[in-house]
């Protein structure tokens, strides 16, 4: 008999004070949470107990009970009766409570949450005149209650527990030596680290914690109850005052004592590439909206991205176009401005890292890792192009994932199961059928040696802050698999040159370098750069990025800056979206499926309504989908319909019947009940984009103005301006009331459509003040717009959105979607006819010659592997394999990819 | 619905004077009103009870090893049967078929408690399996098929057509 614990797991105090009490011989072994144990279990559980007969007990209660009988002491049906009641009633809310108490920090809000359960503890305890729970003597169930509420009991007196039952149990030796055993004297510092392996805990009536998967407009919301309390507190901020002015942005802006100091960063664009809408609303704008909102807050805020130009990829772009690679990333670098600029974009500042501090900065990191003898000299295999004798970059290499078998991973890292790659490690590489190449070994560092620092930090920055699920959920998975050391060397010119003398020709791995580039180009941005990045005192640092690019945030960087031992800013809220997908499909540059960034503007839509619909689908949770039918559809019912409606009728009421005057308000039971019911959503906004959960947040902007249209629709302020004294009174009150709204909503809108929010308060003449008063503390929706404020001119805020305007842009950018007939009447193409052909297309990318090509790739593999396995004549199957590769190579020129240093590509230029 | 299961399992148990019920709380945990104590409160020890009642013993286990593996099952069915997500029903398959998969019965080689209550507990589940997951749920199936078909189990639950033979034959091709 065998019994299988681990430290620091509340359900192993049971057993070990089963074990104590009835004295049955059984070996204990220690071993990880992540133990599986109990083979026919997918989640690890423990305890756990070997039985003589080889089967398993998963259960704490099973196994005390087989403790107690084996000892001889059968159990009783009142002994099974609160057994089964600790498994069903008090566990649920002992987890939840545990749960509270260790990882979130809440202790003092558990007694809710056992508190049900406690008082029937208590009330069956005051009617029992035993000193045990079922007798003169202990039995299984004063063990299991006890184990089972020690831990949750350990720092506090706080809960009546019928104190005689609960010290006589306590007080016995075998129980405080179970504790000592599995808690070590730590307390819930020891539960920690199992508590972050398990599942949150359900929480079943909790209103503000819905969950955020439906889309804004769909979770559908009941009619809010609204108190006479929460009437007359609405009622009240109502009458407050507007806040004085905001001091404007003064750069450089740096750290403030007293003030919220927050440093935002998303993760830096790669130069060649230009972004699709994926990488838009993964990082840029999701850090946009969030740096806005965070100013309107009052928070001292400084928010820095710039381009990563650095590493083979531009080599072979600028080798391409016939440029160096500083011109190339020269280029680049304004075609992302521009383009960030057109979504607007409010960057403090937009570096990149190609420059001196970058050097400076990175050698420095570089050097304390070595002085401090975190790095370790290795080798690793490097694909490498035979003919001109240079290292391909991993990301040009594509093939099949060794670990979950994905056809499509690239030679650094699987975008499906999100594991680091070595390029040779993947099956059937793609590159090696254009290109001969050999695999040389190659010097290189790795920095190792630094996983109990990580673990440790990573505690406590991921219960501390707020770090996405999906981000907490790939970093657990990175360290389950062990660290592993990783080259942060490679052999190329384009890079920061690594400084150490025996590696002189060689500069940083991308990895490595890039993600210092959030420090230099602070730096460059100020000289007192070390106030924000060697400040964790004092700062908090955002990232925000895709899900992809989690591992380098959470581990790898982190590893470098605590291995450099210099008091560094490490994250602490890590924000990472799932993928966006496009109508079902991929974004895929190559494929020219999706709207890159440099086309947006191209179709006419305002880049507020892009940004718009962006958030409203941001992939947060879960992957979504862009889809123009459902952009369309979004900015006719939710823009045009819901929001622009109400606030372009409450502007019009008031300049069409009150002069352009804000009417005097006499609010009614009814008009507080609605300041009551937008100061909820207000709140709710708040508490939620607090919490960077930027899609569910925007749910409550709308839901207001949806207040708003009802409340106009049922009040009728036309009808009632034209009636007696009293009515047009209640008209001026209605119309008062809304304009107000509307202007709470600009200031809402702020993060998410800047340009709109300012176009609303232009129209409504509304006092700049107002936006840095609303989002003060929980929301505070002030009367802004007093009577007798003029209001300016008020028009139309949105465009439909018509039919055939979004299907031909649905035709344009859809890649597939696109008819043989106009392509071949657009351009004359030699394919789908399977055989060479000259291919005189100018530079850069033929996204329809691209698609054609795949489909007869397609066609010529589906044939080639046809001939295989009729076992055709060698001679057969060579011609179409050569006919194959041929096809392949004209698909790489047409998709813009360099097949370089292909012989096709003298006929190409 | 536990209501149900008790007259059941009392049918099954053979006891002549069925017992009055009552229930408590949000969760209906059923109650019995006895007559020589305290009431007795929860599915699982009422069912323990009246297997006593009946003098069957062996139905909780005939070893001390056998009677901690059915009260261990007689926990994860008001545990994790009574109260699931949908995420929770594939673990809770998954890891039934891979237990099941050298088994019998819940205990092993003999019929006890643990079966009619997991079946009871675990039939909504399986009457909403496409045909394709009772397969992939093979070892699942066929337990409950074989308990469903056990004599005077089934009473108060509608049968689940279970497939016999695989559509698909791995050597198809």
């Amino acid at each position: 008999m065998k019994l299988f614990v681990s430290e620091g797991n509340p359900h192993c105090l049971k057993v070990l004070a089963a074990v104590e009490v009835t004295g049955v011989h059984c070996e204990a072994q220690y071993v990880s949470h992540e133990e599986k144990v109990v083979p026919f279990l997918s989640r690890p559980a423990l305890p756990a107990l070997l039985l003589p007969n080889g089967q398993h007990l998963f259960s704490s209660n099973a196994i005390c009970r087989y403790m107690f009988e084996v000892s001889g002491v059968e159990s009783t049906e009142l002994c099974n009766q609160w057994l089964e009641w600790e498994a069903t009633d008090l566990q649920p809310a002992l987890l939840q409570a545990l749960h509270m108490t260790v990882l979130q920090g809440k202790g003092s809000e558990v007694s809710k949450v056992i508190q049900g359960p406690l008082n029937y503890l208590v009330q069956s305890l005051s009617k029992i005149n035993t000193p045990y729970l079922t007798g003169e003597a202990v039995s299984v169930a004063d063990v299991v209650l006890w184990a089972a509420l020690y831990p949750i009991l350990l720092d506090s007196g706080r809960f009546d527990v019928g104190d005689l039952w609960f010290d006589r149990v306590n007080g016995m030796h075998a129980c405080q030596t179970a504790a000592q055993k599995v808690l070590q004297g730590k307390g819930h510092e020891c539960m920690k680290s199992y508590m972050q392996r398990q599942p949150a805990p359900q929480i079943s009536q909790c209103r503000d914690m819905q969950p955020s998967n439906s889309t804004p407009a769909e979770a559908d919301e009941g009619e809010r109850l609204v108190s006479e309390e929460e009437i007359e507190a609405a009622a009240l901020t109502w009458n407050k005052g507007l806040s004085p002015q905001a001091t404007e942005r003064k750069h450089p802006i740096l750290p403030q004592e007293g003030k919220r100091n927050i440093l935002l960063t998303s993760a830096l664009p790669y130069v060649n590439n230009v972004p699709h809408l994926g990488n838009i609303i993964g990082c840029v704008l999701s850090a946009d909206v969030f740096s806005r909102y965070g100013r309107l807050r009052g928070w001292n805020l400084l928010f820095v991205c710039g381009t990563d130009e650095y590493g083979t990829a531009t080599e072979n772009k600028a080798r391409e176009e016939g440029l160096t690679p500083q011109q190339i990333c020269d280029k680049y670098h304004a075609v992302h401005s521009s383009i960030y600029k057109w979504f607007q974009i409010d960057f403090d500042f937009f570096g990149r890292t190609t420059t001196e501090k970058q050097t400076e900065i990175a050698q420095d990191i570089f050097w304390r890792l070595h002085k401090n003898d975190f790095l370790v000299e290795d080798t690793v295999e490097q694909l490498c192009c035979e003919n001109c004798k240079r290292f391909l970059a991993d990301r040009f290499v594509e093939g099949i994932c060794p670990h979950c078998s994905y056809p499509e991973a690239r030679g650094d890292q699987c975008d499906k199961c999100g594991r680091l790659i070595n390029a040779v490690e993947l099956k059937a590489r793609q590159v090696m059928e254009l290109i001969p190449v050999v695999i040389l070994l190659h010097n290189s560092l790795f920095p190792f040696g630094l996983e109990s620092q990580l673990e440790q930090w990573l505690d406590k920055s991921t219960s501390g802050g707020d770090w996405t699920p999906n981000a907490k959920q790939i970093t657990r998975s990175w360290l389950r698999d062990g660290l592993k050391p990783r080259c942060i060397t490679r052999d190329l010119h384009w890079g920061t040159p690594v400084p150490h003398p025996d590696f002189k020709e060689k500069v940083f791995y991308v990895w490595f370098d890039a993600p210092i580039g959030y420090l230099s180009i602070t730096a460059n941005y100020t000289d007192k750069w070390e106030k924000w990045w060697k400040n964790p005192q004092q700062v908090e640092l955002y990232n925000f990025m895709a899900k992809d690019n989690v591992p380098f945030h959470s581990v790898v960087f982190p590893c470098s800056l605590l291995g450099a031992q210099d008091n560094y800013t490490l994250v602490n809220h890590l924000v990472a979206t799932e993928y966006l997908n496009y109508e079902d499909t991929k974004f895929s540059k190559s494929r020219g499926v999706g709207v890159f960034g440099d086309m947006a503007k191209d179709t006419g839509i305002p880049s507020d309504v892009w940004r718009f619909y962006l958030l409203y689908v941001r992939p947060e949770g879960q992957d979504s989908a862009f889809s123009w039918a459902d952009m369309a559809m979004k900015n006719n019912s939710e823009l045009l319909n819901n929001l622009g409606n109400f606030i372009n009728r409450a502007g019009m009421f008031v300049m069409k019947f009150f002069e352009g005057c804000v009417p005097v308000m006499d609010l009614q039971h009814e008009d507080k009940r609605l300041l009551a019911l937008v100061g909820w959503e207000l709140q709710q906004y708040i508490q939620l984009m607090d919490k960077v959960k930027i899609r569910d947040a925007l749910k409550h902007i709308l839901n207001i103005s949806r207040h708003g249209n009802q409340y106009i629709q049922v009040n009728e302020p036309w009808k009632k301006i034209k009636g007696g004294d009293t009515e047009r009174q209640r008209a001026g009150t209605v119309t008062g009331v809304s304009v107000n709204i509307a202007c709470l909503l600009s200031v809402m809108l702020l993060p998410y459509m800047p340009t709109v929010s300012q176009t609303i308060r232009d129209q409504l003449n509304a006092p700049q003040s107002c936006i840095n008063t609303m989002l003060q503390g929980t929301g505070t929706f002030v009367c802004a717009l007093s009577a007798g404020h003029r209001v300016g001119t008020v028009s139309p805020l949105f465009q439909k959105l018509e039919a055939d305007q979004i299907e031909a842009l649905k035709k344009k950018f859809g890649g597939q979607q696109k008819t043989a007939q106009n392509a071949a009447s657009a351009q004359p193409v030699t394919v789908p006819v399977p055989a060479a052909a000259e291919v005189t297309t100018v530079n850069g990318v033929d996204s329809e010659k691209a698609k054609q090509l795949t489909q007869a790739v397609a066609e010529q593999g589906d044939k080639v592997r046809a001939l295989k396995a009729q076992k055709a004549e060698k001679a057969v199957i060579t011609a179409e394999v050569a006919k194959l590769l041929d096809l392949k190579k004209q698909l790489a020129v047409a998709e813009g990819k360099s097949p370089e240093p292909a012989p096709q590509k003298s006929k190409k230029k | 619905m536990a209501l149900r299961e008790l007259s059941s399992l009392e049918k099954y148990l053979g006891l002549k004077k069925p017992n009055k019920y009552s229930t408590q709380g949000d969760k209906k945990i059923p109650v019995l009103q006895n007559n020589n104590g305290p009431p007795l409160v929860g599915l699982v020890t009422i069912a323990c009870h009246l297997v006593k009642e009946a003098k069957r013993p062996e139905l909780l286990g005939d070893s001390a090893e056998s009677r901690a593996v059915v009260q261990q099952w007689l926990e994860f069915r008001v545990t994790r049967l009574d109260s699931y997500s949908k995420e929770d029903i594939k673990t809770i398959l998954k890891d039934l078929n891979a237990y099941l998969q050298d088994k019998v019965y819940m205990a092993g080689n003999q019929f006890t408690l643990a079966d009619t209550l997991i079946y009871y507990g675990i039939h909504p589940l399986i009457v909403d399996l496409a045909i394709q997951e009772k397969e992939q749920y093979v070892n699942v199936t066929r337990w409950f098929n074989h308990i469903q078909h056990y004599p005077g189990i089934r009473h108060h639950l509608p049968p689940v057509v279970v497939l016999r033979n695989r559509i698909y034959t791995s050597r198809h091709h």
